[in-house]
C-alpha cells in the first residue's frame, strides 16, 4: 500500500539537528549449497548480482577458492564479501609464510569465525559456507551465521533460498523422516544431481537466484570445476 | 513481525490423477510457546471439498464460520453443493470486501468438481487474489520451505498414493524447518469415491 | 430487521469492520502484511489496424514468486481490454467490477461502449480511492472512432498515448519502444516490438518474469493469445524424487466413502397437478 509521506514545511522548520539515515549494507541476493562425502566435498552457488529489481550482473562467480582443498562460498552483501574475501586471503597467506605450510580446511573455519566475531558490532554481512577436506580426507563443510557462529555440517544451503533449499537437503542428503531407508553415505553422481535440482527450484521461486550456477567439486585429487544453466528471468 | 506469524502454521495442496490431496500441520501456538497440538486448520466444504486457512488462529475461525454460512445458503438456495471453482469466487470476494481491513488468513482451496471429477487447487493473499496453478499451492509460515519442497518433489499424473507419499514428505520436511510450525500433520486425499484421512508420525519438537 | 435466521442482506462495497482491530495489532507492533504484487512488465501500443496489449505473467510476494503464469490481460468488453500491475487482487477486482458496468452499459445503450468511457468509469473509481487502490492499468481498445490506448495510475491520473509501459519493468520495456515504435506498424512488426518489450522486462526486471502474454484488437476481432511465447522454460531435473509407498509414517487412517450418482427419480402424477380450469 503507498504510503502518504509527510510534507515538509520550510516556514516552520526549526534548528533542531537533522538526523540524515545512511544504511551501510546491501543486499545482493545470491544462494550457496554444500554437501560433504566420504572423500569429496562440493559446493554450489549461483551466478546472478542482484539488488532490488534489478541485476548487476549475471555471471558473477561467488566462490572463493582458499587453498588446494578450501573453498569459501559467500552470499549476501557482496562489498563485505569483497573485504572479507581479501582479508582473508591475507591472513593465510601470512599463516603459510610464517608456518611454512598451507592452513588445512579447519584452521582457516576457525580463522573465518574469529574474522567474522572481531566486526560483532558491525558484522559483515554474509552467509558464509565454507567446505573442504579435513586431516582425514573427508568432505566437510562449516556453515556460519553472519556474526561468527561455525558450525560443521555434513550439508548446508544458506543465501537468500538458503530456507527453500535446505528442507530438501535434509529429506534428500539426510534422509530424514523416511522409513524403510539404508543409511548409507551420498555418493559424488547423487550429490552433484542434487545440487543441480535444488537450484533449479530455487530459481522457479526466489527472485534471486538464477542465471547460472558454478560448482566446485573438492577431491584429494583437487578442485574441479562445472557449471550449469538456470532460468534468465 | 508479521501478525500471519503470530500462530504459525504450513499448509499445502497438490493436483494428481484424478485426486488432489491437501495436508496441514496441526499445532497452535503464541509466538513461540505451543498451546496445542491438535488445532484443525483444514475444514471440510462439500463432499469433495476442502478448504484450509493459515494464518492468524482467530481469524481462521472467524472466517471458517463466515464460509460454512455462506456455502449453506448457496446450497439451499441453489439446491445443489458448491463446484470448488465457484467456492473460491465466494472466498475472493468476501476476503476482497475487507480490503482495508483484511482478515489475516491466506486461504488454501482443494476439491474435485462433483461433476467432471476434474481437480482443482488454488490459494489467496489475505486479500482475496485467487491463484489457481496446475501444480500446487501452499500457505502459512512456513511457505518459502514448501516452495522449495514442492518444486523438486512434484510431477504431474501422480496417483493417489504417490500423490500422499510426496505431499507428507513436502510438509513434514519444510515444517521441519520452521520454528513455529509442525507437531503433527493431517493429510486428506481426496478422490472420486472416497476421502482418506491420515494423520502422520512427525517430531513433536 | 436481522435476527440469526434472517440476516440482513449484507452493504454493498468494502467493509471497514476489522479496521479498528487491525490499527490495534499495529500499535502492538503487527504492522498489516503485505498483499501479493504483480511486480509486472505490461505494455500497450496502437498499430495501423488497433491495438496491441502485452504482459508477462508472474506475480510475486516479496522475494518469492507467487504466480509463475498469471493472467494479466483482463478483459473489460468485446472490443476493450486491460492489463494490470500493481496490488494483483485490487487489479482483478477492478477490472472485474468494470467489465460488469461496462457491459449493463452496453445493454442500455445498445451500442459498442466507447474506450473513452471505460477510461472515464476507471479513473473516477480510483481517484475516489486516493491510490489506496493500488491498480495500475494500461487500458486499450477499439471502438467506432478507431484504436485507442489509455495509461491510468493508481490515484486516478490518466493518459492517452500512442504506445506505453507500467509496472517494475516499465523502463526496460519503454526503452525498446522508445527506439522502435513509429505510427503505422504492420500487425507482425506490432506483435514483435510488444514482444520484445514485455522481454526485455522479463529478463532484466526481477520483479517480471515467466512468459509473454500478448492480446491483439482489431476493429470487430479480438486475438488473446494466452502464452504468445513461452520465455522461459522450467529446467529439467536430474533426476525424479517419487517415494516408494510406506516411506511415511503414519499413526491413523480413516476412509469416508462417498456415494456417487445417488440417482433418484421423483415421478409426478400429472393426474393431481393444480387443475385451474374449474
Amino acid at each position: 500500500m503507498a504510503s502518504v509521506a509527510s510534507p515538509s514545511f520550510p516556514d516552520y522548520s526549526t534548528q533542531a539537528p537533522t538526523q540524515h539515515m545512511f544504511s551501510p549494507y546491501a543486499d545482493n541476493g545470491g544462494s550457496v549449497v554444500a554437501i560433504a562425502g566420504d572423500d569429496f566435498v562440493i559446493i554450489g552457488a549461483d551466478t546472478r548480482l542482484s539488488a532490488g529489481f534489478s541485476i548487476y550482473t549475471r555471471e558473477q562467480n561467488k566462490l572463493f577458492r582458499l587453498t588446494d582443498n578450501t573453498v569459501l562460498g559467500c552470499a549476501g552483501c557482496w562489498c563485505d564479501t569483497l573485504t572479507l574475501t581479501r582479508i582473508l586471503k591475507a591472513r593465510m597467506q601470512m599463516y603459510e609464510q610464517e608456518h611454512n605450510k598451507t592452513m588445512s580446511t579447519t584452521a582457516a573455519a576457525q580463522m573465518l569465525s574469529t574474522m567474522l566475531y572481531y566486526k560483532r558490532f558491525f558484522p559483515y554481512y554474509i552467509s558464509n559456507i565454507l567446505v573442504g577436506l579435513d586431516t582425514e580426507g573427508k568432505g566437510c563443510v562449516y556453515s556460519y551465521d553472519p556474526i561468527g557462529h561455525c558450525e560443521r555440517a555434513s550439508y548446508r544451503a544458506g543465501g537468500s533460498a538458503g530456507a527453500l533449499l535446505q528442507p530438501l537437503l535434509d529429506n534428500q542428503i539426510g534422509l530424514k523422516n523416511m522409513q524403510n531407508v539404508t543409511n548409507k553415505t551420498v555418493s559424488l553422481d547423487r550429490a552433484l544431481a542434487v545440487v543441480k535440482d535444488v537450484f533449479i527450484s530455487a530459481a522457479e521461486r526466489d527472485i534471486y537466484t538464477g542465471d547460472k550456477i558454478m560448482i566446485m567439486v573438492i577431491t584429494k585429487n583437487g578442485i574441479k570445476e562445472d557449471s550449469f544453466d538456470l532460468r534468465k528471468d | 513481525m508479521s501478525i500471519l506469524s503470530y500462530n504459525g502454521s504450513a499448509m499445502v495442496a497438490m493436483k494428481g490423477k484424478n485426486c488432489v490431496a491437501i495436508a496441514t500441520d496441526k499445532r497452535f501456538g503464541i509466538q513461540a510457546q505451543t498451546i496445542s497440538m491438535d488445532f484443525p486448520k483444514v475444514f471440510q466444504m462439500g463432499p469433495h471439498l476442502f478448504i484450509g486457512l493459515p494464518g492468524l488462529a482467530t481469524d481462521t475461525q472467524t472466517v471458517m464460520e463466515k464460509l460454512r454460512f455462506r456455502k449453506n445458503l448457496y446450497e439451499l438456495k441453489e439446491n445443489r453443493h458448491i463446484t470448488p471453482t465457484v467456492f473460491a469466487s465466494l472466498v475472493s470476494n468476501m476476503l476482497y470486501e475487507k480490503r482495508f481491513g483484511p482478515f489475516f488468513v491466506e486461504p488454501v482451496i482443494a476439491g474435485l468438481d462433483s461433476k467432471t471429477g476434474e481437480p482443482f487447487v488454488c490459494n489467496m493473499d489475505l486479500i482475496g487474489c485467487p491463484n489457481a496453478p496446475e501444480d500446487f499451492v501452499v500457505g502459512g509460515t512456513a511457505s518459502a520451505q514448501l516452495y522449495g519442497m514442492c518444486e523438486s518433489l512434484w510431477e504431474p499424473d501422480l496417483g493417489p498414493d504417490d500423490l500422499f507419499e510426496t505431499i507428507s514428505q513436502a510438509l513434514i520436511n519444510a515444517f521441519d524447518r520452521d520454528a513455529i510450525s509442525g507437531w503433527g500433520a493431517t493429510v486428506y486425499i481426496i478422490e472420486k469415491d472416497k476421502i482418506t484421512t491420515k494423520e502422520l508420525k512427525t517430531r513433536m519438537d | 430487521m436481522s435476527s440469526v435466521l434472517c440476516p440482513d442482506i449484507p452493504n454493498s462495497g468494502f467493509s471497514f469492520d476489522n479496521c479498528a482491530r487491525n490499527a490495534t495489532l499495529e500499535g502492538k507492533g503487527f504492522p498489516v502484511p503485505k498483499a501479493t504484487k504483480t511486480g509486472t512488465t505490461i505494455a500497450g501500443i496502437i498499430y495501423e489496424d488497433g491495438v496491441i496489449l502485452g504482459a508477462d505473467t508472474r506475480a510475486t510476494e516479496d522475494t518469492t514468486v507467487s504466480d509463475k503464469n498469471c493472467r494479466k490481460i483482463h478483459y473489460l468488453a468485446s472490443n476493450m481490454y486491460c492489463c494490470g500491475a500493481g496490488t494483483a487482487a485490487d487489479t482483478e477486482m477492478t477490472t472485474n467490477m468494470i467489465a460488469s458496468q461496462l457491459e449493463l452499459h452496453r445493454l442500455f445503450t445498445n451500442r459498442t461502449v466507447p474506450v473513452c468511457t471505460a477510461n472515464q468509469l476507471l479513473k473516477q473509481y480510483l481517484f475516489r480511492y486516493q491510490g489506496y487502490i493500488g491498480a495500475a492499468l494500461v487500458l486499450g481498445g477499439v471502438d467506432n472512432t478507431g484504436p485507442h490506448l489509455y495509461s491510468i495510475y493508481p490515484h486516478g491520473s490518466t493518459d492517452k498515448l500512442p504506445y506505453t509501459t507500467m509496472g517494475s519493468g516499465s523502463l526496460a520495456a519503454m526503452a525498446v519502444f522508445e527506439s522502435r515504435w513509429k505510427p503505422g506498424l504492420t500487425e507482425e512488426e506490432g506483435k514483435k516490438l510488444v514482444r520484445d518489450a514485455i522481454a526485455a522486462g522479463i529478463f532484466n526486471d526481477l520483479g517480471s518474469g515467466s512468459n509473454v502474454d500478448l492480446c491483439v484488437i482489431r476493429k470487430g476481432s479480438v486475438e488473446y493469445l494466452r502464452t504468445y511465447e513461452e520465455a522461459n522454460k522450467k529446467g529439467k531435473r536430474q533426476s525424479s524424487y517419487r517415494y516408494p509407498p510406506g516411506t511415511t509414517a503414519i499413526l491413523s487412517t480413516k476412509t469416508a466413502n462417498i456415494e456417487v450418482h445417488d440417482v433418484s427419480i421423483q415421478r409426478i402424477d400429472t393426474d393431481l397437478l393444480m387443475d385451474t380450469t374449474s
